[in-house]
């Protein structure tokens, strides 16, 4: 298990290594949640909605949008690299490389949503406030969730030929359930609700990551193993 | 038997259901008019549920199948069982379009706006875009094992989907309670109603076996097809 | 030439290998077997299932039907550990350009669970005159030099068997002459080689057995004897059909 581990930390650790020095995914997905926001803050009438109402909305879909084109980048780099063959070669359960995968994923994603978090507060005027810790934890449990199947679609979108397009359409059906518990929760956190009227949706996130997590990780081997 | 000449076996026999299935949707159109009484609050209108709820449990019936046989696929790695999954998942966006235009068709005359968001409708919407991806992957492969392997995949994970999205509708819907909604499939339905809406299950899943067995059919041809192009 | 422990466990031992892409069956029921100090060169025209076999043997590619055993063990999915006796050299270098050689072959050292990944990828490197460029890019090579990083990462893990597709491909005479040294150095320690070649000349010295491949069946398997000379025009009529 540990051994695991540390493969997994090891595979994610050279993406994460090798996405620093090149860093243009990364830039990529930033300045696009950042041009969303502002063209969220342009879309709407100031006057006929609170941007407290209009906010949960808004950060979710633009963490969805900014996260989908994150994603591509775990296996494009493979791809480019033809460096696949690398890692099927070594002996590391095909789990545990999709593990790190996820891992890798998840740094990257989460990263874009740390610099979008504060943007958003800036442009839409929000208070987080006490909700911040709150916000925090529900965005780590919608994004593992949704991070997780876009990691393997990834891997099978790369083999096609609109790589950019397919993971997508793939995707998005994925992505409405941790969506929309997010988006409750948020709107929740933010109006100060007690934690008793969001359960239902945390459980709801939380099983999705626990189901889709084992059941990626099995199917992996599928994807990558000819 | 010539692969081509078992592929045009298999087309007949499913041309052969697709026929008989037709005949019993007939039948409950008949039924729906004569047979079964008006409803109440929704009048004519009412009757397009004969239609449109068995396409919808068909539209689930052939998603789950999908999933089911890719899991199998996945295990047994026999190419027919892939070949089954994808002709599912064509008769089943087939079954989801109509679904989804006769929806509306009937939500406008009964709740004065084409779309709602309640969980049948919702549910079918995305067993439409789930086979759109699913099929959208398939015709993106070249490969006919990693296209198989790929699909399977997706096949699987989206029946996973399903009882959440079913979740996620039910936790949304009962937050924002909806318009009251008349449900036509209340418990309490007299006989004829009944009657008629298990005729037409019936009906639209020997159309589901019909047409798959003819895409089934269709499927085994095409690769026939190439196979002696390639021998060439 | 023959191998040096021809009684012990063969490094590798195929039989009846089967692989098709599609309806095409690309290998048909092949059998291989490769002991320590053996070099088999595979030969054969294009098309015939050379890198498909290749792939086959390192575990990347599942073949339908057939058995590999590794030091006796089989080449299973689920049994990741018997991949550490492989290393494969193939057309793609394995290497990424965003990271530097030495960062790249501490990766590959840590996949593998090398002990002192960063000291055995500098040592490596160091072994294969590549030294001063450790901290470069890949992308910077020319290709003799990224054919030793490829070839240094191969050997990282010790591996027991060697596979190597086309390696003498676009290589000058002296970056060819010095994969011809390495490649005997490592049969000396007793690795087993199984070079996938389109010419034959370039590896004739150094191979120990020809095999050559065409339409996914063998058509040619014997120890080498005698100079190239002899053999190119059986085998011209061996690939001619």
């Amino acid at each position: 298990m540990i051994e695991w581990l540390r493969l997994a930390l090891t595979v994610a650790g050279k993406d994460v290594r090798a996405e620093l020095r090149s860093r243009t995914a990364l830039l990529s997905a930033v300045v696009f949640a950042a041009l969303v926001l502002v063209v969220f803050n342009f879309a709407r009438d100031p006057t006929a909605l609170a941007a407290v109402d209009l906010a949960p909305s808004v950060l979710w879909v633009t963490f969805a949008l900014a996260a989908m084109l994150a994603l591509n980048r775990a296996f494009t780099i493979e791809k480019e690299n033809a460096a696949l063959d690398g890692l099927l070669l070594a002996p590391i359960p095909r789990e545990a490389l999709f593990l790190g995968k996820l891992l890798a994923n998840l740094a990257f994603v989460g990263t874009v949503e740390a610099v979008t978090l504060p943007l958003f507060v800036l442009f839409f005027n929000v208070d987080l406030g006490a909700a911040l810790p709150g916000i925090i934890g529900v965005t780590a449990l919608a994004t593992i969730g949704f991070v997780t199947v876009g990691t393997i679609f990834s891997a099978m979108a790369v083999r096609t030929r609109f790589a950019e397009l397919m993971l997508p359409v793939l995707l998005l059906p994925f992505m409405v359930p941790p969506l929309i518990g997010a988006v409750q929760v948020t709107a929740r956190l933010l109006a100060g609700r007690p934690l008793s009227e969001m359960m239902g949706w945390l459980r709801l996130l939380a099983l999705y990551d626990v189901v889709f997590v084992i059941l990626c990780s099995l199917a992996f081997t599928a994807v990558v193993d000819e | 038997m010539t692969a081509s000449g078992s592929a045009r076996a298999v087309v007949r026999r499913g041309t052969a259901i697709t026929a008989i299935a037709l005949l019993g949707i007939a039948a409950v159109y008949v039924l729906a008019f004569d047979y079964t009484p008006i409803e109440a609050r929704q009048g004519m209108a009412q009757k397009i549920f004969y239609v449109h709820v068995p396409a919808a449990w068909s539209a689930l019936l052939a998603f789950s199948l999908v999933g089911i046989v890719s899991a199998l696929y996945l295990w047994l790695k026999d190419p027919r069982l892939d070949r089954f999954a994808a002709a599912s998942a064509e008769v089943g966006l087939a079954f989801s379009a109509v679904m989804l235009t006769t929806g509306p068709i009937w939500a406008k005359p009964i709740w004065g706006t084409w779309w709602t968001w309640d969980a049948r409708l919702t549910l079918t919407l995305f067993l439409f875009f789930l086979f759109i991806g699913y099929l959208a992957l398939r015709a993106a492969l070249q490969d006919p094992a990693e296209r198989a392997r790929f699909s399977a995949v997706v096949g699987i994970l989206g029946l996973l989907l399903v009882p959440f999205i079913h979740l996620s509708v039910y936790l949304f819907r009962t937050l924002h309670p909806q318009p009251i909604v008349l449900k036509p499939s209340a418990p309490s339905l007299p006989p004829e109603m009944l009657r008629t809406l298990l005729v037409s299950g019936s009906a639209f899943l020997l159309l589901y076996l019909g047409l798959v067995t003819i895409r089934y059919g269709l499927a085994v041809a095409e690769e026939a097809a190439e196979g002696r192009a390639d021998a060439t | 030439m023959p191998s040096s422990d021809g009684a012990a466990e063969p490094l590798l031992a195929a039989t009846g290998l089967r692989r098709s892409y599609g309806r095409l069956r690309v290998l048909h029921d092949l059998a291989i077997t490769v002991h320590g100090g053996d070099a088999v060169a595979v030969a054969g025209p294009n098309g015939a299932g050379k890198t498909t076999l290749l792939r086959v043997l390192a575990g990347l590619a599942r073949p339908e039907r057939g058995e590999i055993r590794i030091e006796g063990r089989p080449l299973r999915r689920d049994a990741p550990e018997v991949r550490r006796a492989i290393g494969l050299v193939s057309h793609h270098s394995l290497l990424y350009d965003d990271l530097t050689l030495t960062e790249n072959l501490t990766f590959a050292a840590r996949l593998y669970g090398v002990p002192q990944p960063a000291a055995a990828a500098r040592a490596a490197l160091e072994a294969a005159g590549l030294g001063g460029r450790a901290d470069e890019s890949p992308r910077r090579l020319s290709r003799g030099l990224a054919q030793r990083a490829a070839i240094a990462r191969a050997l990282l893990h010790r591996p027991r068997l060697l596979l190597l597709d086309e390696p003498f491909t676009a290589l000058d005479a002296v970056a060819a002459e010095r994969l011809r040294e390495e490649l005997r150095a490592r049969l000396r320690e007793g690795l087993g080689l199984v070079i996938v070649t389109h010419h034959l000349g370039e590896v004739w010295d150094v191979a120990s057995r020809i095999a050559v491949l065409v339409g996914g069946r063998w058509v040619c398997d014997e120890p080498r004897s005698g100079g190239i000379e002899h053999f190119l025009p059986r085998y011209q009529g061996l690939i001619g059909d």
